[in-house]
């Protein structure tokens, strides 16, 4: 297979804080460097950018020396911490902006939808905004002309196709707006997080055809999304960026298992030492966690979907209380919570001790897939009102992937638009 | 794949380009997107209003009225022995082309920082559409100004077209390249110095002053000779008077102050194209 897009050496430095009235002083040294045939004095200071840190210079590496290839037809995933640089590079290989340093070389048309809806104007109809639009993406008129029809009834508005925007709903926009970017005719396809929106129907309207893109169409696909799983789905490679380089890159599986371990810090370990890794949040920690582990005699974290999970927290108290409870959430390692749980408040415990408490989750029914565990130590619960000494969050991770604890029955499949919970306890009768 | 095949390649993005690579190939394959952005200009611009395009010509008709009355009848400026409302709206409608193709190009990349921030397509198409649709405002106004030229021939009033008539066509050509340099230099530079947004409302209106659109050069080079290259120099004054000369007959009018002109244009518009494209990769940055 032949690389479509070849990116060597690509650097781009970013200037941190105002642009004021230091710029043009700066400009003209900058100026004055080039003059004389030196070296650029604004990049010699440049720093890795690492947001969390506060660093010496005002430039930072956005991305920095970055080398890849993608081959043709590959649908490849970037993903990475906010602030990874991951829109920045797909700024510059859409050419919205130029790199520092460095090159890419393209073959073949780009199309980049790094939002939809691009040069929409509100007082034109959908009928002349489609056009626009398409022109915009570097459509010809022609070719609109000729997928006029298909767009349409792509988004589904065609009633409204003679109205101007602005009467349109945000639903109905973004519906048109798509449209016309998914019938576009380029050999790559750069998409942003832009399917975050629009109503369910239409978001899997629009994962659907960019699968189809990909696979069925042999176009190359970049795509960039916080959303793991739509990774997973749709890619099949994957480029991890952290503090704008390459920490790692392969099939998309594989990538997003290192970054859940190593820069999600979800790693499936048995015991974790509570430390400023997992707390998100500043408490008092009148009552705080020293660990967690799990309570059974297994090797991995695997379990069943009628299978308790028992856990062992030991928390250590400043001061005594007669009343404070544990509380929980299980998470799906995209990050959206799918329940929580709350003890009893009737939990005693005298300044300075520290005790291990055991917390059983019975009759869970979580369907297949990995999840990790958040808690919370503190008083009242969700009927009373809630106040919380500690929270620690992303510790133990589990997979569930057995039906049946007894049997150990595996699951065959659970398709991603079907949950997280597997409801077992159900009857069918006859009447 | 062999070595050669691995060497072409469509686009390369590299930190520096050519600087007076107008990159004319796509702005070639974007013509359609040009033609959409003017007819998007045009509809909008009267879109929700009842008089539509009559605005086209409400506005130079009543700069004139004025003009006649303030600078005419008060101020008694002479018009080089032309009728006065046509004087004005001579110098009102070359002047007007001119003006709004320097207002509309140098607010580019802040007005449209949104849009270019998300797509790409040759930034060249924008400045370009914004010459083209002030084109067809322009048109309207020349017709409302042949009207007038023709009412008034038809009572009889002295001026007489000259050969320099068919000038017309580079005179325009001219202003908007004079327009569309100027205003690129000016907003390339605003995407990081903010200042000149402010210094270019008024300074449209005070380089008016200083250009032939309410009194003839040949006024000023009576009455101020010291001060006259002040006027003679800027450039919009020789395109203006070599107007009036073709269409009236009257004006101060030589080939050397139009080549000069021509001149001072084309430098203009080649440091506003270098510029142009010096910012236009990494405003965006900045903006």
């Amino acid at each position: 297979m032949a690389a479509v897009i070849k990116v060597e050496n690509l650097s781009k430095a970013y200037q941190l804080g105002q642009i004021g009235t230091g710029t043009l002083s700066r400009d003209l040294e900058r100026f004055w460097a080039k003059m004389r045939g030196k070296e650029d004095p604004f990049l010699k200071i440049g720093e890795i950018n690492d947001r969390s840190t506060k660093g010496e210079s005002d430039i930072v590496w956005g991305l920095k020396d970055l080398n890849f290839e993608i081959e043709q037809g590959a649908a490849v995933g970037i993903i990475g911490r906010n602030g990874a640089g991951k829109s920045t590079l797909l700024k510059i290989l859409s050419r919205v902006t130029s790199p520092t340093t460095g090159s890419v070389k393209i073959r073949g048309r780009v199309a980049s939808l790094l939002e939809v809806g691009t040069g929409f104007h509100p007082e034109l109809s959908g009928r002349e905004n489609i056009f626009l639009n398409g022109a915009i993406l570097g459509m010809r008129k022609a070719e609109i002309k000729r997928k006029f029809d298909e767009m349409v009834d792509f988004s589904g508005v065609e009633r409204y196709i003679d109205t101007p925007v602005k009467r349109y709903s945000s639903g109905m926009y973004v519906r048109l707006a798509f449209a016309v970017a998914a019938h576009l005719e380029s050999e790559i396809l750069i998409v942003d997080e832009v399917l975050a929106v629009g109503d369910a129907e239409f978001q899997k309207k629009c994962v659907s055809k960019m699968g189809q893109v990909s696979s069925k169409e042999k176009k190359t696909v970049l795509f960039v999304s916080h959303n793991l799983s739509m990774v997973q789905n749709l890619c099949k490679t994957g480029i991890l960026l952290n503090n704008g380089s390459i920490e790692f890159s392969g099939t998309s599986e594989k990538v997003i298992d290192y970054y859940r371990e190593n820069i999600n810090f979800l790693k499936p370990e048995r015991f974790i030492l509570i430390n400023k890794t997992h707390r998100q949040y500043d408490h008092l920690r009148t009552i705080e966690f020293i660990s967690v582990e799990y309570d059974d005699n297994k090797v991995e974290n695997q379990f069943a979907t009628d299978e308790s999970l028992t856990v062992i927290l030991t928390v250590k108290a400043n001061k005594s209380f007669e009343n404070f409870r544990i509380a929980g959430s299980i998470s799906k390692m995209d990050e959206t919570c799918i329940g929580v749980f709350f003890s009893k408040d009737n939990l005693k415990i005298n300044a300075g001790e520290t005790k291990r408490i055991r917390l059983t989750i019975k009759n869970h029914h979580i369907a297949k897939g990995s999840y990790y565990l958040d808690f919370s130590i503190g008083l009242g619960n969700e009927i009373t009102g809630i106040k919380d000494f500690d929270i620690i969050t992303k510790t133990l991770t589990f997979e569930i992937i057995y039906k049946e604890e007894l049997t150990k029955e595996m699951y065959l499949m659970w398709d991603n638009n079907w949950g997280a919970i597997n409801f077992q306890d159900t009857e069918v009768n006859f009447v | 794949m062999n070595n050669l095949a691995d060497e072409n390649w469509d686009v390369e993005i590299t930190a520096s380009n050519n600087l007076f690579d107008l990159k004319l190939k796509d702005v070639w394959h974007y013509r359609d997107l040009l033609t959409l952005l003017v007819r998007r200009d045009f509809v909008s611009f009267y879109k929700q209003t009842i008089l539509g395009p009559v605005w086209f010509f409400i506005q130079p008709l009543f700069t004139t009225i004025i003009y006649t009355f303030v600078f005419g009848s008060l101020a008694s400026i002479p018009t080089d022995g032309l009728p006065q409302p046509l004087f004005y709206l001579a110098g009102i409608t070359a002047w007007n082309y001119f003006a709004d193709c320097l207002t509309k190009t140098s607010t580019v990349f802040t007005a449209n920082a949104g849009l270019f921030g998300k797509v790409y397509f040759p930034r060249l198409i924008v400045p370009l559409s914004i010459v083209v649709s002030n084109l067809i405002r322009f048109g309207v106004q020349m017709l409302l100004f042949l009207v007038m030229m023709i009412v008034y021939w038809s009572r009889g009033a002295s001026f007489h077209p000259t050969a320099y008539l068919l000038l017309f066509p580079f005179l325009l050509v001219l202003m908007a390249m004079l327009g569309l340099g100027l205003g690129m230099i000016i907003s390339a530079m605003t995407t990081k110095y903010r200042d000149l947004s402010f210094l270019i409302t008024f300074g449209i209106q005070l380089m008016m002053y200083l250009t032939t659109v309410i009194y003839p050069l040949s006024v000023v080079e009576g009455k101020y000779p010291r001060y006259a290259w002040l006027v003679e120099y800027n450039p919009m004054t020789s395109i203006i008077e070599a107007f009036r000369y073709g269409f009236l007959g009257q004006g101060t009018f030589t080939m050397l102050s139009l080549s000069i002109t021509t001149a001072i244009t084309i430098i203009i518009l080649l440091v506003g194209i270098v510029v142009f494209n010096r910012v236009e990769r990494t405003f965006i940055d900045t903006i």
